[in-house]
């Protein structure tokens, strides 16, 4: 099938050179969409015809050095508002949904000449770890179609491992851009808390959503970063640290010489599958051979990160979701005669079983009586766990650890045991509750079922520029991997 | 508090849910597990620790009381389940 080695960044120099046209490259998305499709499922809207009228559109125009985007197609994740394309959330609710207005980062995509191409599928309000929550499709993963994409950014990873557009946008909650990208071999940044604007994200868990690139490779996801950073009046969280050249910073350093990389004891001493461990440590063997030093450190709180993060999720998440009533939007169911019982009618209905369940968890949290002991217990283990990561900085540079301790698990192995599904994300939801930055990249693949492992840096609060540096040089040590094997010819 | 089939009924009430009795039933189980694994938390000795509600070092952000176009009305309406052009139409509240 498709096995062109273009990325987002040799694809635009080349754009910019006018050695391709910007229909030429359209077309080619469009052929493996139309190739890989309708056996991964990763697409809620193809934008066909919309994205080859603007493509004619730019290359009547011509290349636009002002814009670092320009002509490239691009995915993004159906929980961002993008203006007149439907925007679902992978929800009955708001199946029908069409925002009037774009997302800060959709805005500054297209400002920057990204072509949106299409939406991609996620579960439900980006709740779950398989994309298996979707309402509306599943999504199946590239390297083995028996098996879950991973989530809630599962549409997104299994879209780019396939070749269907140059980058996409995917939203990290409690690891959901990191354990999908690892899931299917693409590299996932999640960024520091308030560098990419939160406005017109459909908001989850509103302390711990941050959207970030899902990308084939570091420097994509450096060249996407770079467009989307940056303080906007219209996320109150925003932040206004300035924002550095990130795709400049990967030229900056050349090996990992007097990088010091912390081994957080609680994720390598927790129990992962043979092939992942393999995987990870062979990783560390190339980082030492790329001249870093590698130190052990303690997070000593963050075996309770699980339990913390879904308490406050699910909590933020009762709140948010309050607004789906059948009012403004959306669904509204048409029998009930007087507004608590349309209420009640509209939300049973056309909401999924993990968001009614999370929804109910959260009002149970926040519900008299139990808020001290569960909401407010854990925002105080989250500072601890906050001071564990602040506390670790100061022996190390960045940490790095698994992504999540096996590799893709198979359709409808956790679909019926929701905290089995939780505690799959165990080395990624304390990075959201910290607000730090992580990025996951492949590590290679597993030896006993030959789907990718990831890998992941984390690091400290806007230090998104040694985080790239680091996984840039990683990526170029280690052996590239090969197309997925389930759309292989 | 033993959560039962009738506790998460009135849950799900607080909640603007319904849930049938066999819904009600496996919700029951599930959150029983769900919320024992909750309170592992109850074994950390968190007192005096400050509690960590954002990571966002914003505070009080403000800005000009000035009025500025947004999104158009009938972009708006457009989404409603309900309405005359001008305003939203619910069910009788009272």
């Amino acid at each position: 099938m498709y096995q062109d080695a273009r990325t987002l960044c040799t694809t635009r120099q080349q754009l910019q050179k006018k050695e391709i046209k910007v229909s030429e490259v359209v077309q080619s998305c469009l052929d493996n969409i139309g190739k890989t499709e309708p056996l991964i499922r990763a697409m809620l809207r193809i934008r066909e015809q919309e994205a080859m009228d603007m493509a004619r559109e730019l290359d009547r125009q011509g290349p636009d050095k002002d814009r670092p985007l320009w002509g490239i197609p691009m995915t993004i994740k159906d929980v961002i508002c993008t203006r007149g394309i439907p925007t679902t959330c992978g929800s009955r609710i708001l199946e029908s949904f069409t925002p009037g207005y774009d997302a800060t980062l959709v805005q500054r995509l297209k400002q920057a000449g990204a072509i949106i191409l299409g939406k991609t599928n996620m579960d439900e309000f980006a709740m779950g770890s398989s994309t298996e929550n979707s309402a509306l499709q599943k999504t199946l993963n590239p390297w083995d179609l028996s098996r879950v994409p991973g989530g809630s950014s599962g549409g997104s990873a299994a879209s780019m491992a396939a070749a269907q557009s140059l980058g996409s946008i995917g939203t990290d909650t409690g690891g959901s851009i990191r354990q999908p990208a690892s899931f299917c071999g693409v590299v996932g940044m999640k960024p520091t808390y308030g560098r990419v604007s939160r406005y017109g994200l459909v908001a989850f868990g509103s302390s711990l959503d941050q959207a970030g690139p899902m990308t084939s490779c570091v420097q994509d996801s450096a060249a996407i970063l770079n467009i989307i950073s940056g303080h906007d009046h219209l996320d109150s969280t925003s932040s206004s640290t300035p924002v550095p050249d990130y795709l400049r910073a990967l030229d900056k350093r050349k090996d990992l010489q007097n990088l010091r990389i912390g081994l957080p004891r609680q994720y390598w001493e927790e129990k992962m599958s043979p092939e992942v461990e393999a995987a990870c440590k062979k990783v560390l063997e190339t980082l030492l051979e790329a001249g870093a030093e590698t130190v052990p450190v303690d997070l000593p709180h963050v075996q309770h990160g699980v339990a913390a993060y879904y308490i406050i999720a699910m909590a933020e998440a009762s709140s948010n979701l309050a607004r789906y009533d059948g009012v403004r939007y959306g669904y509204r169911d048409q029998k009930a005669r007087e507004l608590m019982d349309m209420y009640r009618r509209t939300r049973s209905r056309a909401l999924g079983e993990e968001v009614q369940r999370r929804i109910m968890i959260g009002t149970y949290v926040l519900s008299a009586g139990y808020y001290d002991a569960y909401f407010k217990k854990a925002a105080q283990i989250r500072r601890l766990i906050h001071q564990d990561f602040i506390k670790s900085f100061e022996s190390c540079d960045l940490l790095c650890s698994p992504v999540v301790p096996f590799t893709a698990f198979g359709l409808g192995e956790n679909v019926d045991d929701p905290l089995q599904m939780y505690l799959t994300d165990i080395f990624t939801t304390s990075l959201n509750l910290a607000g730090l930055p992580g990025i996951s990249i492949p590590a290679g693949t597993g030896k006993e079922t030959g789907l990718p492992v990831g890998i992941q840096f984390m690091g400290p609060a806007f230090g998104e520029e040694l985080l790239l540096q680091a996984a840039y040089i990683l990526e170029q040590s280690l052996p590239p991997l090969p197309f997925p094997a389930a759309l292989r010819e | 508090m033993k959560i039962d089939n009738e506790y998460v009924s009135r849950i799900a009430a607080l909640a603007r849910l319904e849930t049938s009795p066999e819904q009600a039933e496996k919700f029951a189980a599930q959150f029983r597990d769900i919320i024992s694994y909750m309170d592992t938390l109850n074994q950390i000795d968190t007192a005096g620790v400050e509690p960590f509600y954002s990571p966002s070092q914003n505070m009080s952000v403000m800005r000009e009381d000035e009025a500025r176009s947004t999104c158009r009305r009938s972009d708006i309406l457009a989404n409603a389940p309900h309405h005359d052009g001008e305003y939203f139409i619910v069910p009788r509240i009272i």
